[in-house]
């Protein structure tokens, strides 16, 4: 136990003095390189502008408020589409995830190339944005809706595959064990062993990141990959800010309803 | 019901004793299956209709998919070398600035969020600034700083230190209300004022989380920074929207690769952390 003597009585410390010294010098260091990177980005921004942000402010939230509510009709249909992207595209990439995942997982996998490739892809697809892969493949098929939903499935397959394969590699090894003594296939072994232990996180995960995709696939419009955010943006770039709002108000419905209805589901299957 | 008597199915057993077995159905009433069946049948049909896609254009676009696919194979990291070292540049740093601001920010804010600690007034208002901050994307955000603070990594810091007060706040409020009471009516009882209370009860209990939590968002706000560029708010996005739109695949992939190198490094490097602090 660490003490000091102050007149020659013994003190408790809740550390040595190394110890101090050393949370001292972390929290230095720390405190040096937030100042370090505060300076890069204080060189590259121009510190005019922000003298009248309070009143850029005030003037954006004032032609925002109120609301632009005749727009609400012509919404509907690039509600659905948005809908539509992160549904179809969560299907997609569960459905490229699923096989990846047992792939991936330590204990089913057939060979550990295998398991490297497909960690690679489960890290790459995680690693970049749907707005990224959005582009991409904008650039690529052509502004709409089938590039919405595949940015989706790309950025899904990472978050879907990642928490499955470690749900794999959790599972009680008994019911396995049991499957194999009686003679069955690898296959086999997987289908009635492995997967009914993985369901519930299977179904509560491909539920969480429907809810978390009909978030992004908002965002998606914005560079000509269908849904709500092509009007959004579309209202951005004629400055209608009021109509900007009716958009915000129906984005944050939406995401309210789909987060309480994934974790209903969610609560439901675990 | 008792959970005996619904596995003994006369149907069953029957089947079963001419050698045919099939498990048991996910959902047991018939009527739902089937009714859940139709609705996704319907469901199908619908988005089959609504969606409409080029084919020819799509078709086209396969060549470009491998032309991209292709130059992952072929990164060019030095045509743009400059370029690409500056957004790069500016996006670490924005990410740790927003990280930190966030976070110290996201503090009080969790504090207020949490139902066993806050006033009610306090709870409400916190929770709605948490539900605010994570229905809408960076993105969007973004677009909205952008408008308020002009172009630059500034409106990118205020936009994911925003992001992270929402993330941060809701995970450590949900913490503080998981936390033992024990330690805090043993604390309490000593005559401890607030903010003792807080930094012996509440902060011990939660502060492992915190720091695994804090590390997880850094990597997000590192992956968002990428994104916001793209309407001007700093960062290496503005550089990948470029090289995108002018399909120079080449530099695309290496501007990819980086970033993909670096998410990899922060999830080692955090998973040492928590192994360390927890």
């Amino acid at each position: 136990m660490p003490t000091k003597t102050v007149n020659n009585q013994p003190i408790w410390m809740q550390r040595t003095p190394r110890q101090q010294s050393a949370i001292w010098l972390g929290w230095f260091l720390g405190v040096m390189l937030f100042l370090l990177c505060f300076k890069v980005i204080s060189d590259n921004t121009i510190w005019e502008f922000l003298t009248d942000a309070h009143v850029q402010a005030a003037s954006l939230i004032g032609r925002m408020v109120p609301p632009d509510w005749s727009i609400t009709g012509s919404l509907m249909l690039p509600l659905w589409d948005t809908l539509n992207i992160a549904t179809v595209g969560t299907i997609l990439g569960t459905i490229i995830a699923f096989p990846l995942a047992f792939l991936a997982a330590r204990n089913t996998t057939p060979h550990p190339a295998l398991r490297a490739f497909a960690l690679g892809v489960i890290v790459s697809s995680r690693s970049i944005n749907a707005l990224i892969w959005a582009i991409l493949l904008v650039t690529m098929i052509g502004p709409g809706l089938l590039a919405g939903m595949i940015a989706i499935a790309l950025r899904s397959i990472g978050f879907v595959g990642k928490l499955l394969y470690e749900a794999i590699e959790e599972i009680q090894p008994t019911p396995v064990e049991a499957i194999t003594s009686t003679g069955a296939g690898n296959l086999q072994v997987i289908a009635w062993s492995v997967v009914p232990q993985i369901m519930p996180a299977f179904a509560g995960n491909t539920v969480y990141r429907w809810d978390i995709n009909i978030r992004e696939s908002t965002t998606l419009g914005l560079v000509g990959a269908g849904g709500i955010g092509l009007q959004m943006n579309a209202a951005i770039n004629n400055l209608a800010w009021g109509q900007v709002a009716t958009v915000f108000v129906l984005i944050f419905g939406t995401v309210i309803l789909s987060e309480w209805v994934s974790a209903k589901v969610r609560h439901a299957v675990i | 019901m008792s959970t005996l008597a619904s596995q003994i199915d006369p149907v069953r057993i029957a089947a079963a004793k001419k050698g045919s077995w099939r498990p048991l159905p996910l959902i047991s009433s018939r009527k739902l299956r089937w009714a859940l069946n139709l609705a996704a049948l319907t469901y199908i049909v619908l988005v089959y209709f609504s969606v409409d896609i080029n084919w020819a254009r799509v078709a086209q676009g396969f060549d470009r998919g491998l032309n991209f696919v292709g130059s992952f194979f072929t990164p060019d990291f030095v045509t743009r070398g400059g370029e690409i070292a500056v957004g790069l540049r500016e996006s670490l740093t924005m990410t740790f600035v927003a990280t930190v601001i966030g976070i110290v920010l996201a503090i009080p804010v969790g504090l207020g969020a949490a139902r066993n600690i806050a006033p009610r007034p306090v709870y409400f208002f916190c929770r709605t600034l948490i539900a605010l901050s994570r229905t809408f994307q960076e993105i969007i955000i973004a677009i909205l700083f952008v408008a308020m603070f002009g172009f630059g990594p500034l409106a990118g810091v205020f936009t994911l230190a925003f992001a992270t007060i929402g993330f941060m706040a809701k995970l450590l409020a949900e913490d503080i209300e998981d936390a033992q009471n024990e330690p805090m009516e043993a604390i309490r009882a000593t005559g401890a004022s607030w903010l003792q209370w807080i930094n012996y009860a509440v902060q011990p209990q939660v502060m492992p989380r915190l720091i695994g939590l804090s590390l997880y968002r850094l990597d997000i706000n590192f992956r968002e920074s990428a994104v916001i560029g793209i309407v001007g708010a700093g960062g290496i996005g503005a550089t990948l929207n470029t090289s995108i739109s002018r399909y120079d695949y080449d530099t695309s992939a290496a501007v990819l690769l980086i970033i993909i190198a670096i998410v990899l490094m922060s999830e080692y490097l955090s998973g040492y952390v928590r192994k360390w602090t927890a």
